[in-house]
């Protein structure tokens, strides 16, 4: 029953701090549009539709059902998914599901936020246990900075490493029509830019976007047809882990490694440095930029600061990470995860622009949410 | 028609959703907070299968899913796993204003890790593995949350 499953149509907004020119409804169809026509196909071509967001963040709890003017979904399956900051590869995922399985061979998948119409923090603390952690908790941001104080300490790492990702990541940013943030920063405007939450500074972490981003999955037969150039999905695997954020293995992030333990296997890779031409991580700030790389088995423990400072992270480097700028420079939460498979999809196809990174046949899409849970796509330019 | 959405002004309008919730902290919950508030006593539960030990203390293993029974009493001391520092926040709903520190504590004898304010040091002097002690709120001052226990300190015997 099973069958193979590619991207073939991938379309985002522009993100912005404020998108006030749009309701998230237009917002959502903006990318849905782009994507369809992205694939040369319309609305009836789609037999279901996967929608997520964080519902906290604007407050209107039933995306499936407000947002089908937006998706075109009037009189088809639609179910909204919701998982924090993975929700934006959940629908890929889910979009993956439905057509692997045979029941669809055509789905939109949906991540779209519009940050601006609430308080993102506000909304975080909402997903903590309210009796035991809440107190505490003053949103995503010091989470971020628990698991860099291991990781720094552990390793001797620096703030200063720190800021080479972020400003790597500014400088992809600056070749990307949509990303949210473009100006060029040094690693001084980083290390000078105000203290967050320690070690995390202003420039080290990622902004709040208004912004949607839409993918179509296609089964093999109908992908060929669809599109020249396919990019196909090879293997997918999510992995959760704790209730309590106080249980969190801070300064490793163990479910990325076993979920790209998996996806490897998945898919027959055994050396991902030299198996993996780019990679689109979802990473929230700098430091997870370093610590996470070798999670994903990239490099061994402590090593990733080498990788970094040699320039292999780099869009001309061996191993290119986020050329589209990343997560630090737009951050719409629920397509973020999203834009991370569409980004790689668009590497495949040689079609990402002036973001493009030479000879690319597979790619990494990773996403990150909750209390520190893991979703991984690897895509190719075969079947597989 | 073609200027139509040329010069507009830009309608916002603003809401705010207040909705009262009581979150139960059940039986096994009530039982630490009632000890923490009553007694000043520290309870962990422990799962016999796993041999781990709680705190919070749980009414089911999450790894294995069989029910705990067992309770275990754990001194108010224990290490510094990590921690922050944190400069700024919004919104203001914080037990402290900035700069505060906190981190997970994980209390000698537990498995688990226990998330908490950090009181009593300069901010520059806080490393992970630091040994810590908690200062509860006196007693008429409790009221059975996890705010009784103030913040945990510098270790000092």
């Amino acid at each position: 029953m099973a069958q193979r499953v590619a991207v073939v149509g991938f379309g985002q907004t522009h993100h912005k701090s404020n998108r006030g020119d749009v309701t998230g409804i237009e917002l959502i169809n903006e990318a849905v549009r782009r994507a369809l026509e992205d694939a040369e196909l319309g609305p009836g071509d789609i037999d279901a539709v996967v929608i997520g967001n964080m519902d906290h963040f604007e407050n209107i709890n039933l995306a499936d059902m407000w947002g089908v003017e937006g998706t075109g979904g009037y009189l088809k399956p639609v179910m909204k998914l919701t998982t924090g900051g993975t929700t934006g590869t959940t629908v890929a995922i889910a979009g993956y599901y439905h057509v692997a399985s045979s029941l669809f061979d055509v789905v939109l998948a949906v991540g779209w936020e519009k940050n601006s119409e609430s308080d993102t923090t506000g909304g975080t603390i909402t997903a903590f246990d309210p009796v035991w952690e809440r107190f505490s908790f003053p949103g995503a941001l010091p989470g971020l900075a628990l698991d860099a104080v291991v990781y720094m300490q552990k390793y001797g790492v620096t703030e200063k490493d720190g800021a080479r990702v972020a400003v790597r990541d500014r400088a992809n940013a600056a070749r990307n029509p949509y990303a949210h943030l473009r100006d060029p920063i040094t690693v001084d405007d980083v290390l000078r830019s105000p203290m967050l939450s320690y070690p995390i500074k202003l420039l080290d972490i990622c902004p709040r976007s208004d912004g949607a981003a839409a993918l179509i999955l296609a089964g093999e037969e109908k992908a060929r047809k669809i599109c020249r150039q396919p990019a196909w999905i090879w293997s997918v695997s999510v992995c959760h882990n704790y209730t309590y954020t106080s249980d969190v293995n801070f300064g490793y992030l163990d479910t990325l490694e076993q979920a790209c333990r998996e996806t490897y296997k998945k898919a027959g890779i055994k050396d991902p440095g030299k198996e993996i031409d780019v990679i689109e991580m979802y990473q929230p700030c700098s430091f997870a930029g370093l610590s996470w790389l070798e999670a994903m088995g990239f490099c061994g423990p402590g090593e990733a600061p080498g990788l970094l400072w040699d320039g292999a992270t780099d869009a001309g480097g061996d191993l290119p990470v986020n050329p589209s700028g990343g997560v630090l420079n737009a951050n719409p939460i629920g397509a973020t995860g999203t834009i991370r498979v569409g980004e790689v999809a668009r590497q495949i196809q040689g079609r990402a622009g002036a973001c493009q990174v030479p000879e690319v046949k597979t790619g990494l899409a990773t996403g990150f949410g909750g209390c520190y849970w893991s979703d991984v796509l690897l895509l190719g330019n075969r079947p597989r | 028609m073609t200027d139509f959405q040329s010069g507009v002004e830009p309608m916002v309008y603003s809401g705010r959703i207040r909705m009262p919730y009581q979150w139960s902290a059940g039986e096994t919950g009530s039982r630490f907070f009632t000890q923490l508030r009553d007694y000043g006593r520290i309870w962990g539960s422990r799962c016999r299968v796993c041999d781990l030990v709680f705190v919070p203390p749980r009414k089911v293993c999450g790894r294995c899913l069989n029910g705990i029974g067992e309770w275990i009493e754990l001194p108010p001391a224990g290490v510094l796993q990590t921690f922050t520092v944190v400069y700024r926040h919004r919104p203001a709903i914080h037990p402290a204003d900035p700069p505060f520190a906190y981190g997970i504590i994980r209390l000698d004898g537990a498995d688990s890790g226990l998330i908490h304010l950090l009181g009593e040091i300069e901010p520059g002097e806080i490393v992970s593995g630091l040994r810590v002690q908690a200062v509860l709120k006196e007693k008429r001052e409790r009221r059975g949350d996890i705010l009784d226990i103030k913040y945990f300190k510098p270790f000092s015997a």
